[in-house]
C-alpha cells in the first residue's frame, strides 16, 4: 500500500490485529509505514480502530496478532514506561496536584535528571509554546487552550522522538483550535519529531498532515497525503467522508481506457473515470466534488455529457454560493460557485444543464 | 462612559443609589433562601445543637443542693471544712427546716442520689433522715443536732458537711474533675486515689485504638475502593452491593457473628485445630479484649472508609495513569506520584468518618471488648443509663466533643479540611 | 385477618369511648419489659387474661426495661411520660422511688388480699423493699456449669469458681461488682452475716478485688443475661453466672449439658412500678391492671411459664407443671428449699450508697 522503503521505516504496523472480546475484530490486517519525521493523521469515524491503534503504538493495549516496530526494533512486549513515547491526551491529562513546571518535570524525575539540567529543560520547554511565566501555576488555573500548550510542552520535554496525539484540540472552540493546528504543525516541524495525530476532524487532517490515514471498520480505507485524498478518493467511503460530495448512483455500461461511460438510475449516460470499477454492469457510485459542477455552458467543453438539473436552493455564504439541484431524481446535488461579480444567482424553480470534465467524476465501488 | 467619570454614587434607572437598590434586590434574595431552609435550620437546632449545648450545660450543672438546702446552704457558708468539727446548731435547724420541705416535694432523695457521687453513703443518709424529718416538729423538737445525730452519727461527722459545701454553688467543675480522674479535696483539685483512676487511661485507649481501626480500615479499603472504581459499571455495582451488605444486617447481628468466628471455640479456632497449626488446649484468644473489638469495628466502619474513597477515586480519570506512564514511570511511580495524592482526598473524608465514628462507638466495644478492648463511650453509656450520673456522662462527652474538635482543627491545619471530597 | 382486626379495633375503640366515660379509664396501655422468656411468661399469665375479660383494651410491650431508670428520668424531663407500667429489679424501683420518678402506694389498698385473706402487705411481707414497688417475682443470680467439663467431681460449693486447680477453663461473672464482690469475700473466708461490714471499708474492698484477681485472667465478662447461657452452650465457658431462669432454658429447653450450682446464690426481686404523675385516667387502667395481675392466681401462673419464684407466699402453693415441658416446676425454683440452703438477698440499701464508689474500683481494677 505504501511506496515508502522499509529501510527509512520509523513506525511499523505489520498485520496487526486487535480483538478485545475474542469475537469482534478491532483492527483488522492494519499494515503501516512511517519515515521518521512524518506527520501522519489518523482520521475516521468513532470506533473506527483509529485510536485503538494510537493505543497500541504508546501500549496501553496490546495487539491480537502481528508486529509493531519502532525504529526497527519491535515493541510488543516493551511496557509503554520505556517506549520513551511522548502522548498528548484527549483531554491533557495535566497532573491537577501538580504545577505546571512539576508536571514537566515528572518524566524528566523519573529518567533521574539532575535538578539543573530539569529545570533548563522545563524552562526551554515551556519557552517552545510561550508559556514560560506560568510555571509556578496549577492546570486548573490556566484556560483550556492553555493547558493544552502545557500538555503539548510535557509530551516535547524529555525529547521524545514520537509523539502520540489523541484527538488533543477536541475541547477547544473553533479560532483557538485553528490556531492550535498552526502551533502544532510548527513545533513539529521545528523539532523534526514523528507525530501520529488522531482525530475525526477532517479539516483539521488535512491541513496538518503530511499523509492522512482514513480509518473505517478496523482498516485504513486509503493513505495518501491530503490533496491526494481529496482529489483521487480511491473508494466511496473516503470520498464521502472527506470534504463534501456529490453521489449519483448507475451501472458500468462500457470501459474504455480512463474513460467508463455509466447509466445512471434515471437513464441518462455520463463519462466518468473509473477508480474501483472494472467490468460493465458493475454498479457504482459516481463522485463529484461540488466546486468542479460547471452550469455555465460558457465554460464547459466541448462534448461532455451534461444532465438536467433543478435549482431547489440557494444559499449565499459569502466567500460561495451554496446551490442544491435536483439531479438525476438527487434532491441533495450540491454546486458551489465563487462569489465573482459576473456569477449569476441561481433563483430556485430555474431549469438549467450541468457538466463537468470526465476526470473529476469519479467511478467508485457501489 | 461619562457615568462613571460623574462624581458620585452611580444611580439606578429610578435615581436611588445603585449600591442601594442592589442591596436591596440581594436581601429579597437571602430572605427566601434562608425562609426556604428554615425548617432545615429549625431541625438542625433543636436535634443537633440543642442537646449538645444541653449536654455541655448538664456538665458543670449543679442547683440540686442550692435548691434544696437553700437555708443550710446559707447557714454552712461561715463553717470552716478543716475545723475537723460538724457546725452548730443553726445548721441543723436550717437543715430541718429545708428537709421538711424536700420531703414534701420528695426532692430529699434525689439531692441524696447527687452527694452519694460523691460521698459514699449520703444516699440511705437522706432517704433515712427524710422519714425522721417527716416526724419532727420544727417548733417543738429543737435542739436538732442530737436529734440528727440519733438518726445518723453520720450527721455531726464533719465528711457530710464539707460534701455539702463544696458542691453548694450552682455550677461546678467537680464533674471534670472526674472525668479526669481527679477531685475536689479540701485543698482545691488533687488526683483520685490510685485504684479510681480509669477516664485518663480510657481516653488515651479510646484515641489509639480509634487511630488503629483508622488505619486498617484504610489498608483494607485502598484496594477495594480502587478495585471497584476500576471496574466496569455493571460488576462494580455488584461489588458495590457486597461492600454495603454489613449495612443491612444489624449491628448486633454482624457482631454477634464475629463473636463465634472469634471465639475459643469458634470457627477460626476450630479451623486452626484442624489444620494442626494450633494446639487444642492452646486456642488463640481473640475476642473480649483489643484484638476482637479492632477486627470487629475495622469490619463494621469499612464502608464508611470505602465508600468516600471510592467516590473519589471515581472521578480520576485513568487518562492520568497512562500519561504518567507515557512519561517515563513505572506502574509504582505512576500510582505512588500521580495517583495516591489525588486520591488522598478520600482517604482524608474517610479517615475523618471512621476516626470520628470509632470514637464514640460503644455497642460492639461493650460485647466483644471484654475488659481491655472497652471505650470511652462505654463508660459514658453506663453513666447515662446505669448510674444515671448524667453530669459526669456529660463532662466525659464533652471532653470527647473537645478531643474531637482539636482532632478536626489539627488536621484542617495540616492536611486542610477543604481538601477532603465525599464525592465528586 | 386484617380487615378484620381493624374492625374489631374500630368497634372496641367505639366501645371504649363508652366504657372510658363511664369508669374514666383509658384503653390503652404501654407496658414495659425485659422481653425474652420472662416478657413471654407475663404475657401468657396475665396480659391476655386481662385483655379477655376487657376486649377494648390494648397492651403494647415496650423492652426497654433494662435503662427504664435513664429513659424515666428523661421523660420526666421532658414532661411527656408514655408508659404506663414499668417492670423493674428492686434496686431500680429504689432509684426510681428515691429520684420521685415512681408513684408511691399503699399495699393493701391497691393490691388484691391474698386467696385465703392475707392483706396484700402481709402477703407479699418483707418482698415490698421500697414504697414503690410492687414485686411480681423472686429470682436469682447464680452459678450453671458444663457437667461434661468438670470431670468427676461437680463443683457443688460456690469457692469452687474460685478454684482453677480443680476447675481449670474460663468462668463467666458479670461486668459489676454486685455480687461478685460477695462471693470473693466469702471464698477469701469472711463469715456471710460480716460481709457487707468488711465490704463497707476500703481494706474489705481491697480483699474482694484481691480475690477477684485471683481468676482474672480466667474470666469472661458479660453484660447482658443472655451472655452465659450462650457461653456455656459454646463450650467456651466451664462455668458462669447468670439468672437462674435463664439456666432452666439452657438446661430443660435446650438441653445442653449444664447442671446448677444453687450455693451462694443471689436473690433479687423483679416487679412492677407506676410511674409518678400520670393523668387520673391512665392511672385508673394501670390499677384495674396491676390489682388483676399481681393476685394470687396469676403469679402463680407464671410460674408456670419461668422458673422464678412468684413474690406473694400465697401464690406458692398453687404453683405447677410448666405449661409446655410438664415438668414440676418447684424444684427448680430459686426458693425450693433444695436449693435455697445458702443464699443472699440483694443488699438494696448497701449498694445504693456504695454502687457509685465501689463500681469505680471494680472499673479501674478491670481496666488494668
Amino acid at each position: 500500500m505504501a511506496d515508502t522503503q522499509t529501510s527509512d521505516a520509523f513506525v511499523e504496523f505489520e498485520r496487526v490485529q486487535k480483538s478485545y472480546d475474542g469475537e469482534n475484530l478491532v483492527v483488522k490486517d492494519l499494515n503501516l509505514i512511517m519515515p521518521k519525521g512524518e506527520f501522519l493523521t489518523m482520521l475516521g469515524p468513532s470506533g473506527s480502530g483509529k485510536t485503538t491503534c494510537l493505543m497500541m503504538l504508546a501500549g496501553f493495549e496490546t495487539a491480537t496478532h502481528g508486529d509493531i516496530r519502532l525504529d526497527g526494533v519491535s515493541i510488543n512486549n516493551i511496557p509503554p514506561h520505556k517506549r520513551g513515547i511522548g502522548m498528548v491526551f484527549q483531554n491533557y491529562a495535566l497532573f491537577p496536584h501538580m504545577t505546571v513546571a512539576e508536571n514537566l518535570s515528572f518524566p524528566l524525575e523519573v529518567r533521574k535528571l539532575g535538578k539543573a539540567e530539569r529545570e533548563t529543560k522545563v524552562k526551554r520547554a515551556l519557552d517552545m509554546v510561550q508559556m514560560g511565566a506560568f510555571g509556578g501555576r496549577r492546570p486548573a488555573q490556566l484556560s483550556g487552550g492553555q493547558q493544552q500548550r502545557i500538555a503539548l510542552a510535557r509530551a516535547l520535554v524529555f525529547e521524545a522522538e514520537l509523539v502520540l496525539m489523541d484527538e488533543p484540540l477536541g475541547a477547544l472552540d473553533k479560532q483557538l483550535r485553528e490556531h492550535m493546528q498552526f502551533e502544532i504543525k510548527r513545533i513539529a516541524d521545528d523539532l523534526g519529531i514523528t507525530v501520529v495525530y488522531v482525530t475525526h476532524d477532517q479539516t483539521e487532517a488535512l491541513t496538518m498532515s503530511d499523509r492522512v490515514a482514513v480509518f473505517d471498520d478496523g482498516r485504513i480505507q486509503q493513505l495518501a497525503p491530503p490533496d491526494k485524498l481529496y482529489e483521487e478518493p480511491e473508494n466511496s467511503f473516503v470520498a464521502q467522508f472527506i470534504g463534501e460530495n456529490n453521489t449519483l448512483e448507475g451501472v458500468v455500461k462500457e470501459i474504455k481506457g480512463d474513460t467508463a461511460l455509466v447509466r445512471l438510475d434515471d437513464g441518462e449516460l455520463i463519462d466518468c473515470k473509473p477508480v474501483n470499477v472494472s467490468e460493465p454492469g458493475e454498479r457504482t457510485r459516481v463522485s463529484i466534488r461540488p466546486e468542479r459542477v460547471e452550469y455555465n455552458k460558457d465554460r464547459l467543453r466541448e462534448g461532455v455529457h451534461t444532465l438536467k438539473a433543478e435549482v431547489l436552493e440557494f444559499i449565499y455564504m459569502g466567500d460561495i454560493f451554496r446551490t442544491r439541484l435536483r439531479v438525476a431524481g438527487n434532491e441533495d446535488f450540491i454546486i458551489k460557485t465563487r462569489n465573482a461579480p459576473d456569477q449569476d444567482r441561481l433563483q430556485p424553480g430555474t431549469q438549467i444543464e450541468i457538466g463537468w470534465l470526465p476526470e473529476d467524476c469519479r467511478a467508485l465501488d457501489a | 462612559m461619562s457615568d462613571q467619570t460623574t462624581s458620585g454614587p452611580v444611580l439606578a434607572a429610578d435615581g436611588t443609589p445603585l449600591k442601594r437598590s442592589l442591596s436591596r434586590a440581594l436581601r429579597r434574595q437571602k430572605m427566601r433562601a434562608l425562609l426556604l431552609i428554615a425548617p432545615l435550620l429549625l431541625f438542625v437546632l433543636i436535634t443537633f445543637i440543642a442537646p449538645i449545648a444541653d449536654m455541655l450545660f448538664r456538665s458543670v450543672e449543679n442547683q440540686i443542693v442550692q435548691e434544696t438546702l437553700p437555708k443550710t446552704v446559707e447557714a454552712l457558708a461561715d463553717w470552716d471544712p478543716n475545723s475537723g468539727q460538724a457546725p452548730d446548731e443553726p445548721v441543723f435547724a436550717a437543715l430541718a427546716a429545708d428537709l421538711k420541705i424536700a420531703v414534701q416535694e420528695k426532692t430529699h432523695t434525689r439531692l441524696g442520689s447527687r452527694l452519694n457521687y460523691e460521698l459514699t453513703g449520703a444516699s440511705s443518709l437522706f432517704r433515712k433522715s427524710g422519714r425522721a424529718v417527716n416526724r419532727m416538729d420544727l417548733e417543738t423538737d429543737a435542739p436538732f443536732k442530737e436529734k440528727f445525730a440519733d438518726i445518723d452519727k453520720n450527721w455531726v461527722e464533719p465528711d457530710i458537711w464539707r460534701t455539702i459545701q463544696t458542691y453548694s454553688p450552682r455550677y461546678t467543675s467537680g464533674y471534670f474533675l472526674n472525668a479526669i480522674d481527679m477531685q475536689k479535696g479540701p485543698d482545691g483539685a488533687e488526683a483520685r486515689p490510685e485504684n479510681q483512676q480509669i477516664y485518663i487511661m480510657l481516653f488515651k485507649r479510646t484515641l489509639f485504638m480509634s487511630l488503629v481501626i483508622t488505619g486498617s480500615c484504610i489498608l483494607l479499603g485502598y484496594p477495594v475502593a480502587w478495585i471497584l472504581a476500576n471496574l466496569p459499571m455493571r460488576t462494580a455495582n455488584l461489588l458495590m452491593i457486597l461492600v454495603l451488605l454489613p449495612f443491612w444486617t444489624s449491628l448486633l447481628v454482624r457482631t454477634s457473628a464475629w463473636k463465634v468466628m472469634l471465639q475459643q471455640q469458634g470457627v477460626i479456632n476450630d479451623v486452626l485445630v484442624w489444620l494442626g497449626l494450633v494446639a487444642d488446649d492452646a486456642r488463640l484468644v481473640m475476642i473480649n479484649n483489643q484484638f476482637g473489638t479492632i477486627v470487629a469495628m475495622t469490619h463494621i466502619l469499612l464502608p464508611f472508609m470505602i465508600l468516600p474513597m471510592y467516590s473519589v477515586m471515581q472521578t480520576i480519570p485513568p487518562s492520568y495513569l497512562r500519561a504518567a506512564k507515557s512519561l517515563g514511570a513505572t506502574n509504582w511511580t505512576a500510582f505512588w506520584r500521580v495517583y495516591f495524592p489525588q486520591s488522598v482526598p478520600g482517604i482524608g473524608a474517610g479517615s475523618i468518618l471512621v476516626f470520628i465514628l470509632s470514637i464514640g462507638y460503644y455497642i460492639t466495644p461493650e460485647i466483644v471488648g471484654g475488659t481491655t478492648g472497652t471505650f470511652i463511650s462505654n463508660r459514658i453509656a453506663y453513666h447515662i443509663s446505669s448510674s444515671l450520673n448524667w453530669g459526669l456522662g456529660a463532662a466525659l462527652g464533652a471532653i470527647l466533643l473537645a478531643v474531637v474538635l482539636l482532632l478536626y482543627y489539627a488536621y484542617d491545619k495540616i492536611v486542610g479540611i477543604d481538601n477532603v471530597k465525599l464525592g465528586g | 385477618m386484617r380487615p378484620t382486626r381493624i374492625l374489631l379495633a374500630t368497634t372496641s375503640l367505639t366501645l371504649a369511648a363508652g366504657l372510658a366515660s363511664a369508669q374514666d379509664m383509658t384503653n390503652d396501655m404501654t407496658l414495659v419489659s425485659w422481653g425474652g422468656a420472662y416478657q413471654a411468661s407475663q404475657q401468657n399469665a396475665y396480659v391476655e387474661p386481662y385483655l379477655a375479660m376487657h376486649p377494648e383494651v390494648t397492651a403494647v410491650w415496650d423492652e426497654s426495661s433494662n435503662e427504664a431508670v435513664a429513659k424515666l428520668r428523661a421523660m420526666n424531663e421532658a414532661g411527656n411520660i408514655t408508659w404506663d407500667l414499668v417492670d423493674v429489679v428492686a434496686s431500680d424501683a429504689i432509684r426510681l422511688c428515691d429520684e420521685g420518678l415512681a408513684m408511691e402506694y399503699d399495699p393493701d389498698e391497691l393490691l388484691a388480699p391474698g386467696d385465703d385473706g392475707t392483706p396484700a402487705s402481709e402477703d407479699f411481707g418483707d418482698l415490698i423493699v421500697s414504697e414503690c414497688f410492687i414485686p411480681q417475682i423472686v429470682y436469682s443470680t447464680t452459678f450453671g456449669y458444663r457437667t461434661d467439663l468438670v470431670g468427676d467431681t461437680p463443683p457443688t460449693k460456690i469457692c469452687d469458681v474460685f478454684d482453677l486447680d480443680a476447675y481449670p477453663g474460663k468462668r463467666a461473672l458479670e461486668k459489676r461488682p454486685i455480687n461478685n464482690m460477695e462471693w470473693a469475700l466469702l471464698c477469701d473466708g469472711v463469715a456471710k452475716e460480716e460481709v457487707y461490714d468488711v465490704l463497707a471499708t476500703p481494706e474489705g474492698q481491697e480483699k474482694a478485688l484481691a480475690k477477684l484477681d485471683t481468676i482474672k485472667d480466667s474470666v469472661i465478662w458479660w453484660s447482658a443475661g443472655a451472655d452465659t447461657p450462650q457461653l456455656l452452650a459454646d463450650g467456651e465457658v466451664v462455668m458462669g453466672s447468670t439468672y437462674n431462669g435463664r439456666l432452666f432454658s439452657v438446661i430443660e429447653e435446650q438441653k445442653q449439658p449444664v447442671a446448677m450450682l444453687w450455693d451462694a446464690q443471689v436473690f433479687d426481686l423483679d416487679g412492677w412500678i407506676i410511674p409518678a404523675g400520670l393523668p387520673e385516667d391512665r392511672l385508673a387502667r394501670v390499677k384495674d391492671f396491676v390489682r388483676f395481675a399481681t393476685d394470687t392466681q396469676r403469679l402463680a401462673d407464671q410460674a408456670k411459664f419461668i422458673s422464678y419464684g412468684p413474690g406473694r407466699a400465697s401464690s406458692a402453693p398453687l404453683v405447677g407443671q410448666h405449661a409446655e415441658l410438664g415438668i414440676e416446676m418447684a424444684p427448680h425454683m430459686p426458693t425450693d428449699p433444695n436449693n435455697a440452703q445458702n443464699t443472699f438477698l440483694y443488699n438494696y440499701e448497701f449498694w445504693a450508697d456504695y454502687r457509685d464508689d465501689i463500681d469505680a474500683k471494680f472499673q479501674a481494677w478491670l481496666a488494668k
